[in-house]
């Protein structure tokens, strides 16, 4: 056991059990996993992802690269540190070899997100973040503080107690304070612009199973924060050595808060590898602990507080030595240690331990003021980049800062929030700071990125930078040899850098040795010209399941649905989607012996009892726009290829947009209620953009047009009611509107009661059929539904859905923008030029089909297509070729099939298509390509029903 | 003939689910509110005449609303205002905002049927609505009055801050989207209504 007897903030009062790798083992409230792990002897957790390796716990915090584990139980998750894994009753985990599982099970738990806003936005909860969220909170501002722990501290949790009372004091000062939110178990990932913040909370992992099932198991919280305080303080970096890589090997900032923070002496036999004083105070804190330790410091001149202290404790103090490798099977034997001076080491000799710590010194937390825009700057006293300008609403604090003494952070970071608070307005009076120990000053640290091996690098002693990814020395030297100068390249070469950890622990040490191995005698590269690797977010691993929230299930997207929706469900429609709408595409039968109507059968159905009866559909989805003003007409007759202008209030009007290309974008109908008001209308799914496009036009380009645009598309439930028994139907519920063609024509509507519910009727027909298409306040589309579906009963009226209202309108040769165009397809091209006004002075599109390319007369023009045998439905998109002659290749090809449908109507199937110079070719044979075959097909003119439109008026 | 009582609002089918929500949030259909869309120049001679009809100035502060007690109109543009008034007055109050603008430049669309309206309230209301909503709808940043144009989770949305204390809004949300809209505050109301 290497739980020492008393200390530490665990709670001994509660074990909680666990297991790990098959094995089960206890530990206590507060720890690890890898906290728990060390307490038990296990040092080794995971093995190495190239070479297999056995590999420990190299850290205490995220950034560990090594103790990667599988979570199994509660539920599944790959790739967590075991240095980040709170410990709960039941965790059941391994150890992992690089790479995870994810579960096979659907996640039952809940993820959300949350928005926040703020005055001060203070990241991590460290002496200097919490000086930062005091000074804040006291001025009165609105401040969030998070931090990645489940208490606050930072790296005084680390410590003997230190300040213990002020963090608890500060804690519960800032815990009472309604403008202050806390986020404990937070991690801000992502620094965007203008003060944007996500952090990840992960609210009930440390629960395990008995997380209350409703409250989301992580959040992502998004933070507009109008100053931030970045005090995310600094990762320990490692010195690199042979063998460097051993469980039993660590920093040793991590060693300590082991110890202090959890209870566990991570060795009896302890080897601290310094470059610099802050290990000092790991090796006096474990020699207190009774360890036996030796500090081995790279650095000749010892200052004299650290050593007089270990002298004291009886520590072996061997200065200008380094560890040049260890020795062990598995866990550390022992430590090679050798003289090191003028870069080099001397003759080594073995000194027993369990425990190696390793410090080269500290890399400031530099991550999101990096993603902040902020500039670093090379501080060769630090072998570290620290920030190097000022960015508008940002400030850092501490030792993320490059401070590295707790009055200079204290103070640097209540100087930091009232610096925030003037911008902010806010007067402060910065809190009284804590009272502290004398700190003794400190000396300056030795960089030393690798301490040269000569052994051969190839054998099986590798000096390990990135230990996720089994990258070494070699690596670098190899990559810097092949020519590579640029730290991106060499990372992406080497792969230093691109493994969960993102090189917390790596980078600066890769930029170092590279620097070294690209200097020669006469030129000396700087590690400061080199720079860092781009820190981009996420700063630690977010998983998927985070982000993605709850726009998962019912809610991934919003699913648009008409007023009549509940009628569809009811009546077993098949839907589709259309944008974000779901239409109902048919409605097929049930027999008696319970068997479903095929879609092909169904729409049959449909279309003939439409044609020879009475049908309905729900076209409620159709975009409509009211447009108001004197000038409305005009800014019609400037928007479409016809002339609207001319149209008299009680009349209808077809009409097609153009682009400035000449190219169709939209139709629809136009009615004119008023003379200063037209309704029109948009396809489905062009309804928000026909909007803007007329929107900017009526704001950008003729601002003298006296008019007004307002969608009303959901105002309006809009009912199709078509076949030669509609008007039959229609007489039935709307006994007081003559419906003679001489009283209501084609093209005109009338305002009358229907079924008891004021309508707008609008003979329009998209079917060729007679046809009335009813609009009525959205609240009444139900009723007047039911009310039609009732009168129609007497006739076998069907309800139909999109597929029969497309087979309807193809047999008509009826386009379909957006099916039958694609943005290449002028109303010329479609056979519609009539649509396109001669007479009008200009509109959109008008100059465009002057253009040579639109004049020539092997456009792509829509016909019909009749294959040959009357049984074979071409597919949509099929290929059209001139000639069945496959030897020449490559083919010509002559367009492709738009729409393809069976037809009751026709008896047969039939398609339209756009085929290059199409209209010359009717009567000519071409073949359609598919499924690996030729399909012969007759060209014929799009409109195959009903040519001379004799039905229209039933 | 159709039984006027057979009127549907959007989310009549979501009432009993509004309903079973209590404590921390309260939400709840108002349905078949009058709701006119006006367009008009603020500072054109049309102004005093539409604001002796509505019984109130049209706000011209951005993000803002005011109530006259009857009805209430809500800033939408530089010259837009949504204007929201008591069930069945659509066809009188367009006729009389009609006359009052004469043959000024204008526009007065009924929308009754366009959105509809929910009442969201209670303690919890302001933490439910940051979960899909970017909007500071904090006090400070978002006094009583307050109307905004925005997104909650994937659908537009104009929300209405009705008291001083962040709990009392109007939520009006785009029919078809209603019931998306529903079935995501039902959902995200889950951790806010149940004992933790």
């Amino acid at each position: 056991m290497t739980r020492v007897a008393a200390g530490g903030r665990i709670d001994r009062n509660t074990e909680l059990a666990f297991t790990f790798d098959g094995k089960a083992y206890r530990g206590y409230a507060g720890d690890t996993l890898a906290s728990a792990l060390l307490a038990n002897g296990v040092h080794q957790v995971a093995t190495s992802i190239c070479y297999g390796r056995p590999r420990g716990i190299m850290a205490a915090g995220v950034e560990d690269a090594n103790a990667l584990v599988q979570i199994e139980t509660p539920f599944p998750e790959p790739m967590l540190t075991a240095t980040t894994v709170e410990l709960y009753d039941g965790l059941v985990a391994r150890g992992l070899q690089g790479q995870g599982r994810l579960a096979d099970l659907p996640d039952q738990a809940r993820y959300d997100a949350m928005h926040e806003h703020c005055d001060v936005l203070v990241v991590g909860a460290g002496p200097s973040g919490l000086m930062s969220a005091l000074t804040a909170a006291r001025a009165g501002a609105r401040v969030v503080l998070l931090d990645d722990q489940p208490e606050l501290g930072g790296s005084l949790l680390a410590s003997r107690n230190q300040l213990a009372e002020w963090v608890s004091a500060v804690t519960s000062e800032l815990n009472s304070l309604a403008t202050v939110r806390v986020l404990r178990r937070t991690t801000a990932f992502g620094y965007y612009d203008d003060g944007f913040v996500l952090a990840l909370e992960k609210r009930t992992d440390h629960l395990g199973a008995a997380a209350p099932p409703a409250a989301a198991r992580q959040r992502i919280w998004r933070i507009r924060a109008r100053q931030v305080i970045l005090a995310t303080g600094a990762h320990e970096r490692p010195v690199v050595f042979a063998d460097n890589d051993r469980p039993g090997i660590m920093l040793a900032g991590a060693g300590r808060a082991y110890l202090n923070r959890y209870g566990v002496l991570g060795g009896n036999r302890v080897v601290v590898f310094t470059t610099n004083d802050s290990a000092y105070t790991a090796a006096l804190d474990l020699a207190d602990a009774g360890a036996a330790v030796t500090v081995v410091d790279a650095r000749t001149e010892i200052p004299q507080h650290p050593a007089a202290e270990c002298a004291r404790r009886g520590v072996a103090l061997k200065a200008g030595h380094v560890v040049t490798g260890t020795s062990g099977n598995g866990r550390v034997t022992g430590a090679h240690i050798a003289p090191y001076a003028d870069g080099k080491a001397g003759a080594r000799q073995g000194i027993g331990c369990d425990l190696l710590l390793v410090s080269g010194g500290w890399n400031p937390t530099v991550h999101l003021f990096s993603q902040a825009r902020g500039k670093l700057r090379y501080d060769e006293s630090l072998g570290a980049f620290v920030p190097g300008s000022s960015v508008k609403a940002v400030r850092v604090a501490g030792s993320a800062a490059g401070v590295f003494t707790l009055s200079g952070c204290l103070s640097g970071a209540a100087d930091a929030a009232v610096a925030a608070l003037q911008e902010l307005g806010l007067s402060s009076a910065p809190p009284a700071l804590p009272s502290l120990d004398a700190e003794p000053e400190t000396t300056p640290g030795l960089v030393l990125w690798a301490v040269p091996d000569k052994g051969d690098e190839s054998g099986p002693c590798r000096r390990f930078v990135d230990f996720q990814r089994d990258s070494t020395v070699a690596d670098i030297l190899r990559a810097t040899g092949a020519g590579l100068t640029s730290v991106e390249h060499v990372k992406r070469y080497t792969t230093i850098g691109t493994a969960h950890d993102q090189g917390k622990t790596s980078g600066m040490i890769a930029s170092g040795i590279m620097a070294e191995a690209l200097s020669t005698d006469k030129h000396q590269v700087e590690v400061a010209s080199l720079g860092t690797t781009t820190f981009r977010p996420p700063y630690a691993s977010v998983a998927f399941a985070a982000l993605a929230g709850r726009d998962r299930g019912e809610i991934f997207d919003p699913v648009r649905v008409t007023e009549i929706h509940p009628w569809h469900l009811e009546h077993g429609a098949v839907f589709e989607n259309v944008g974000q709408w779901k239409r109902p595409r048919y409605y097929p039968q049930r027999s008696a012996a319970g068997s479903i109507e095929d879609i092909d059968t169904a729409v049959l159905r449909e279309c003939r009892t439409t044609r020879e009866s009475v049908g309905m559909m729900d076209g409620s989805t159709l975009g409509k726009i009211n447009v108001q003003g004197s000038d409305a007409g005009e800014f019609l007759d400037r928007l479409y290829t016809n002339l609207m202008s001319t149209l008299k209030p009680g009349f209808i009007r077809y009409g097609a947009m153009c682009g400035m290309d000449g190219m169709i974008i939209d139709d629809g109908t136009v009615a004119r209620v008023s003379d200063t008001e037209f309704v029109l209308t948009t396809t489905t799914g062009n309804a928000a953009m026909i909007l803007d496009w007329m929107e900017e036009f009526a704001q950008t380009e003729w601002p003298e047009l006296r008019v007004n645009l307002t969608s009303v598309t959901e105002q309006w439930v809009t009912i199709a009611l078509v076949g030669p028994r509609s008007r039959d139907v229609l007489a039935s519920v709307a006994a007081e509107l003559d419906l003679s063609n001489e009283a209501f024509g084609f093209m005109t509507w009338r305002d009358a009661s229907v079924a008891g519910i004021e309508a707008r009727i609008c003979r329009i027909s998209f079917s060729g059929e007679l046809a009335y298409e009813l609009n009525v306040n959205a609240w009444d589309g139900l009723a007047l539904w039911e009310a039609l579906i009732e009168a129609g009963k007497p006739y076998g009226i069907t309800p139909y859905g999109t597929e029969t209202m497309h087979v309807l309108r193809a047999e008509k040769g009826y386009p379909i923008i957006g099916q039958d165009t694609d943005g290449t397809v002028t109303p010329q091209d479609l056979g519609m030029g009539w649509v396109v006004s001669k007479k009008k002075l200009d509109f959109i599109g008008k100059r465009s089909f002057s253009r040579a390319e639109n004049q020539r007369p092997d456009r792509k023009q829509l016909v019909g297509l009749l294959p040959v045998d009357r049984t074979v439905l071409l597919d949509e998109g099929a290929q059209v070729l001139a000639t069945a002659d496959l030897s020449q290749l490559p083919v010509p090809m002559l367009g492709h099939v738009t729409s393809s449908y069976r037809s009751a109507a026709l008896d047969g199937t039939f398609a339209l298509a756009l085929v290059r110079a199409g209209r010359e070719r009717i009567g000519q044979r071409l073949h359609a390509w598919q499924d690996g075959e030729l399909v012969s097909v007759t060209v014929t003119d799009p409109v195959l029903y009903d040519k001379e439109g004799a039905r229209r008026d039933g | 003939m159709a039984d006027p009582r057979a009127r549907r609002s959007p989310l009549a089918g979501w009432a009993p689910q509004l309903q079973a929500l209590n404590g921390a949030i309260r939400a709840q259909e108002l349905p078949f509110l009058t709701q006119l869309n006006l367009r008009l120049d603020s500072g054109g001679p049309a102004a005093d005449p539409v604001a002796k009809v509505l019984g109130v100035s049209l706000p011209t502060v951005p993000c803002t609303s005011v109530g006259s007690g009857v009805y209430e109109v809500l800033w939408l543009g530089p010259d837009e205002w949504l204007i929201l008034a008591p069930a069945g007055s659509a066809p009188e109050l367009m006729i009389a905002l009609r006359e009052a603008i004469g043959s000024e430049h204008a526009a007065v669309t009924d929308v009754s049927a366009q959105r509809t309206t929910v009442q969201l309230s209670g303690p919890g209301a302001r933490e439910l609505l940051a979960k899909g909503c970017a909007i500071d709808l904090h006090p400070a940043a978002s006094p009583e009055g307050s109307c905004v144009q925005t997104l909650l989770a994937q659908t537009g949305i104009i929300i209405v801050v009705r008291d001083g204390t962040a709990t009392d809004f109007l939520l009006l949300v785009r029919s078809s989207f209603a019931e998306y809209f529903a079935a995501w505050l039902v959902d995200a109301s889950v951790e806010l209504t149940e004992p933790a």
